[in-house]
């Protein structure tokens, strides 16, 4: 029974709003991965959790009990941090053993616990090391092995793959979320990675600005963006936006932007009318963008200038030019094309979003 | 065979004609005494010769104005059956001993205090080494106005406290003259081990601190565990150039009390001052101040075995 639940939180820092208003819960055994850029408030989120940062006003709530005023120690809770933090006079043993020592646990439980933790983590061999004598993922392994042996309510994760190189973290991030699978603990995640966010949580919450932007489970974030940052945040590469203006004629909904005009389908002509006459900014993800063939409506089709590709192997990345903007599209590695070729592109009506151009909200 | 052709040819071409001095110092062993020279003409100078001429004359009976003649270890034998030497020495190593703790325990203190973070934290800091900065014989000077009998700004302050109701002699007063002296030592010793122990805490991640709070460890157990433990090798370095220093302190004192009452501020270096070019007695003096090497000797060794072993765990 340990969910967490933030309440109304807020941060203030002399005059800078760090955190704004934020009201979350993250359920029993859910793996929660806050994410956003930097400075979106999601670490000091987490760190208000933790109870390292104090809280300006609202109340956070772990288990039923509010935790606002006890000290990181009394809130059951272990936190892995982004440089690792460990203790670098200590072996690897006694740095898991820390916390168990200071809770004065029976010494021959602490063996076991120990010995049970570098089970699961292969980190039987280094426990007798220094943690300069350790590799970067090695020392990740020890910081995840504190944090376990604890048998924690929560779990806080402070980007703690962002030290690693890239192989390494696609590594970690597997063994993660193998770790999260077995052990079932409620788990905060805080990262800047959309990547890791989107394959690590349950749930995602995109920050900007200390507001919660939208809630969500991946593919929801992914295929319903709330407003036009999470979903330029969410996918790589991200998606393409083009500033357009809804305008009738003859019956149908029409999208004109630089370089292309779209005739938009009935249904979602239905839902943007109220917009007729007003700018939007219309989305679409690069996978989204095909070279046509014969059957595709030309009401959603347009030609684009190819300027760059990059060949990546399993796809092949299209920098076009549209009109005025630039776009990327995702295509087929079997699709043919260099620079200077022009090529003509369809959409799917399904899959375009559509923004509010002042408020950027999704219409 | 074409390589080194090519190879020797164009060192034939890259090398200009070169002074000899220029071709002296391309060999490495001649640079490298070229650069080391000044520095071994200085320390030999100030440092090497001074020693070697003290040592000399400890073992002669040299006087002012009279040569001397060898002697052997007369001087020494002498210094034993002094029973001023033997208090100078007790002294000194009360006066060391105790000062060094108070400076360690309100240095480290202060330096904890300042590591926070706090308005006119920068001020304060630069603040903090004022009792550095002030030259020991002028600050030492005003210390002595505030230990007089008469015009004690501390016995008026005690007074009218209503703590006191007799007067103070903080330095007349045999019992409380090297209290008094160390407790001046202290407050001038205490910024250079509160700034060199804040720069030693500076190093220590912050993040190490947040852990072991999220560990469970209350503050003076994170100060004990963690804090103490990483701080332990600059703390050595500090305590040892400390050490050094309060053993041969000279000025201080010597402003203060020369010495006295009754010896009972007699150090080292204000005995080997007093009998060397107070009473003239040089080569008495000079065995007095050569007395404190092997203290002073051990005291170093044993602390940078110290240091050793506390950097290679």
């Amino acid at each position: 029974m340990a969910r967490v639940l933030l309440r109304n939180l807020n941060k203030f820092y002399d005059d800078v709003h760090a955190v704004k208003n934020v009201n979350l819960e993250i359920r029993d055994k859910e793996f929660v991965v806050l994410v956003g850029p930097s400075g979106c408030g999601k670490t000091t989120s987490l760190r208000m959790v933790a109870g390292l940062e104090s809280i300006s006003s609202g109340q956070v709530l772990i288990g039923d009990t509010v935790v606002n005023d006890l000290a990181p120690m009394d809130r059951d809770i272990a936190m892995v941090f982004q440089n690792y933090a460990l203790y670098p006079h200590m072996s690897v043993y006694d740095n898991m053993a820390f916390g168990l020592k200071m809770r004065k646990v029976d010494r021959g439980d602490i063996r076991k616990r120990v010995q049970e933790a570098a089970d699961i983590l292969g980190i039987q061999d280094l426990l007798q090391r220094k943690p300069r004598q350790l590799s970067g993922g090695q020392r990740q392994r020890v910081a995840l092995g504190r944090a376990i042996v604890r048998h924690p309510q929560v779990f806080l994760f402070d980007e703690p793959l962002s030290n690693l190189d890239a192989k390494l973290r696609v590594q970690m991030r597997v063994e993660l979320k193998k770790l999260h699978n077995r052990l079932n603990t409620t788990a905060v995640y805080v990262t800047h990675d959309q990547v890791e966010a989107m394959t690590l949580g349950d749930r995602v919450v995109v920050m900007r600005g200390g507001v919660v932007q939208q809630v969500g489970e991946p593919l929801e974030l992914y295929n319903a963006p709330v407003n036009r940052f999470v979903a330029g945040f969410i996918g790589s590469p991200a998606m393409n936006f083009a500033p357009a203006r809804l305008r009738d004629g003859d019956g149908k909904l029409h999208a004109e932007a630089s370089g292309f005009g779209l005739e938009l389908p009935a249904e979602i002509a239905a839902r943007l009318r109220p917009h007729t006459g007003h700018d939007v900014i219309v989305g679409v993800r690069p996978e989204d963008l095909q070279v046509a063939n014969g059957s595709a409506p030309p009401g959603l089709c347009f030609d684009a200038m190819v300027e760059v590709v990059e060949r990546l192997g399993a796809e092949i990345l299209l920098d076009l030019q549209v009109g005025q903007q630039t776009m990327v599209a995702s295509v087929e590695p079997s699709v043919t094309a260099k620079h200077g070729d022009k090529l003509r592109f369809a959409l799917n009506p399904e899959r375009l979003h559509f923004f509010d151009a002042t408020s950027e909200a999704a219409i | 065979m074409a390589v080194s052709d090519v190879i020797s040819q164009r060192a034939y071409v890259a090398a200009p004609r070169r002074s000899a001095a220029t071709r002296l110092l391309e060999d490495e062993r001649w640079l490298a005494a070229a650069l080391l020279l000044p520095t071994v003409i200085l320390l030999g100078l100030f440092i090497a010769y001074p020693f070697a001429e003290g040592v000399w004359l400890s073992v002669t009976d040299a006087r002012v104005g009279i040569p001397g003649h060898f002697v052997g270890l007369a001087n020494f034998t002498a210094l034993l059956h002094d029973s001023i030497f033997r208090v100078a020495v007790w002294n000194t190593f009360v006066y060391t001993a105790v000062a060094t703790v108070f400076k360690l325990a309100l240095g480290l203190w202060l330096a904890l205090l300042l590591n926070r973070h706090f308005r006119g934290k920068a001020f304060t800091r630069a603040f903090v080494l004022l009792p550095f900065i002030i030259p020991t014989v002028l600050s030492t000077f005003a210390w002595k106005w505030m230990f007089d009998p008469t015009f004690s700004v501390i016995n008026w302050s005690l007074f009218q406290l209503g703590l006191i109701h007799s007067r103070i002699n903080w330095l007349g007063d045999p019992s409380l003259a090297l209290i008094s002296v160390i407790i001046v030592n202290v407050w001038r010793g205490v910024p250079f081990y509160a700034i060199s122990l804040l720069a030693g805490l500076q190093t220590i991640n912050p993040e190490l601190q947040e852990a072991a709070a999220i560990d469970g460890a209350r503050p003076w157990q994170r100060f004990w565990h963690v804090t103490w433990p990483l701080l332990l090798p600059v703390t050595m370095v500090v305590v040892l150039f400390s050490v050094i220093q309060t053993f041969a302190d000279f000025q201080l004192v010597y402003v203060l009390t020369g010495g006295g009452p009754a010896n009972a501020t007699q150090l080292f270096a204000t005995y080997a001052y007093q009998i060397g070019v107070g009473t003239g007695l040089l080569s008495e003096g000079a065995a007095v101040s050569l007395a404190m090497f092997p203290f002073l000797l051990i005291i170093v060794v044993v602390q940078l075995l110290y240091i050793r072993r506390v950097e290679v765990h």
